[in-house]
């Protein structure tokens, strides 16, 4: 459903020699209903690959094909209605801080015309699938960080998307609460039927929650596939790295 | 007596000022907002970069606020008559006023966009905002507490602006503080000025923390 295909992406450098190549042709296929992890070291190019995904980025060249539409072709109506089917979760939540956790949820749907008693099920709906009903009406700086996250992640599904990107969910996040945003994520895949791509630099975010991932190192994608197997077989160096010491621990594991 | 010989002069003084500072205010800020919104959003990497544009407003913002105040009175002189129809006057001084805080205004503005945090930007972009509910639903909303903080700022130069009005028959606390402390030393008079200007200030500063603190919700 969302097809990669020989992505480039080069940043102009004024006072360098060459240019900083932050994705070099990468290619990769993400089917709908995957919870499909893109991970890597920091300056692999994993969040200049989100934002291109999410149209916040042109890419220097190559396509993304998403059901059959090259992204950056669409125009006006096309284009905002792109925007409107994904939702995007950042590490930082990005939440409005001076609105309520309602209006927070209610924000992407009034910026179409909008039915206000609709407006009110849907959010209400919403904070009951992330757990923060009681909290809405509520301002963000009164909430913890996983809370937080929980508002994000609602309003990300506001307008029913079809995927919903994740820029490092749980990064800033203590691991107690990081589990309950992965689970949060996943119950959202399975009942919801929305693709999930999530790019993180903790291998155990992909061993918890995602089927498939692709490695990024230095702009290239150097192994990618199912995660059993990525994991199970580690072809690549950096796949070995990023599992590092963790291996050992593997035991006490926790399934989600 | 003193108060029966300079209230009522005192009193009309004191009204001129924020009469002046009031009327200042609102169409400084009418010109002044926009203005600090669209060099915000035609900077660098913002919504509607416009390196050009940009330019060319900020020089002339940065300009205006160069140009001593009781000197720019002067300077707009010709342009005050042909607008207002008179060089002289409390409406005269509002008009040599506004063009002299508006691009102050802007800068002001343009500093409490500046806090914003850039992800929240790109993130309503996401939702598929346009630029327009990025500036309105946005930008404007989530800076407000901070845009009343320099409001104080603002309105308390204003004051200090006022001051020199008297050059061009504008009336005011600072007019009469200069026509009867130094013209004819009577410093009681000018004294009187100094401390009405003080408690308008301190007034000016509570009220506009106390307002920005109650509709602040980042606390």
């Amino acid at each position: 459903m969302i097809e990669i295909k020989e992505l480039t992406k080069e940043f102009i450098e004024k006072r360098a020699e060459n240019n900083l190549v932050a994705l070099d042709h990468v290619s990769f296929t993400i089917e709908k209903g995957d919870i499909y992890g893109i991970i890597g070291m920091s300056g692999a190019g994993k969040s200049t690959m989100l934002k291109m995904i999410g149209l916040l980025e042109k890419p220097t060249s190559g396509t993304i094909t998403v059901n059959g539409r090259d992204i950056n072709k669409l125009e006006g109506i096309e284009k905002i209605n792109y925007y409107r089917s994904i939702g995007t979760v950042f590490q930082g939540y990005n939440l409005l801080m001076q609105r309520t956790v309602f209006e927070n949820v209610a924000f992407p749907m009034k910026l179409t015309k909008y039915d206000k008693k609709a407006v009110e099920k849907r959010v209400f709906e919403l904070l009951e699938i992330v757990g923060l009903k009681e909290k809405a009406y509520q301002y963000p700086s009164k909430l913890s960080g996983g809370q937080r996250q929980r508002v994000a992640i609602a309003r990300a599904l506001a307008n029913n998307p079809e995927m919903i990107l994740c820029d490092e969910p749980t990064s800033a996040l203590d691991s107690l609460t990081t589990n309950s945003i992965l689970k949060l994520l996943k119950r959202i895949n399975r009942e919801l039927g929305v693709t999930i791509i999530i790019i993180t630099h903790e291998i155990e975010v992909v061993r918890k929650i995602c089927n498939k991932v692709a490695v990024l190192d230095h702009g290239k994608v150097v192994d990618n596939g199912l995660v059993s197997e990525i994991l199970k077989y580690k072809r690549h160096e950096i796949t070995k790295s990023l599992l590092g010491d963790e291996d050992e621990e593997e035991e006490g594991e926790e399934e989600l | 007596m003193f108060f029966e010989e300079y209230g009522a002069l005192l009193l009309q003084a004191t009204g001129e000022t924020l009469y002046m500072t009031v009327m200042t205010m609102i169409f400084g800020y009418l010109l002044g907002l926009p203005l600090g919104v669209f060099l915000y959003v035609t900077d660098k990497e913002s919504i509607s970069e416009n390196h050009v544009v940009n330019a060319i407003v900020g020089w002339i913002a940065n300009m205006l606020r160069s140009i001593p105040f009781i000197i720019l009175i002067v300077v707009l002189i010709p342009l005050t008559s042909l607008v207002i129809g008179t060089s002289i006057g409390p409406t005269a001084a509002i008009f040599a006023l506004v063009i002299g805080a508006a691009p102050f205004i802007a800068r002001m503005v343009e500093s409490s966009l500046n806090e914003i945090d850039r992800g929240l930007i790109d993130c309503a972009k996401a939702m598929g905002a346009t630029n327009l509910q990025i500036i309105t639903r946005v930008l404007l909303p989530e800076t407000l507490p901070s845009l009343i903080r320099g409001m104080s700022i603002v309105m308390i130069t204003i004051i200090g602006y006022t001051a020199m009005s008297g050059t061009i028959g504008g009336g005011g606390l600072g007019d009469v503080a200069i026509r009867y402390g130094l013209h004819r030393y009577e410093p009681e008079v000018m004294w009187a000025t100094v401390i009405i200007l003080i408690i308008m200030v301190q007034v000016i500063q509570v009220v506009f923390d106390f307002w920005a603190k109650r509709i602040d919700k980042n606390v």
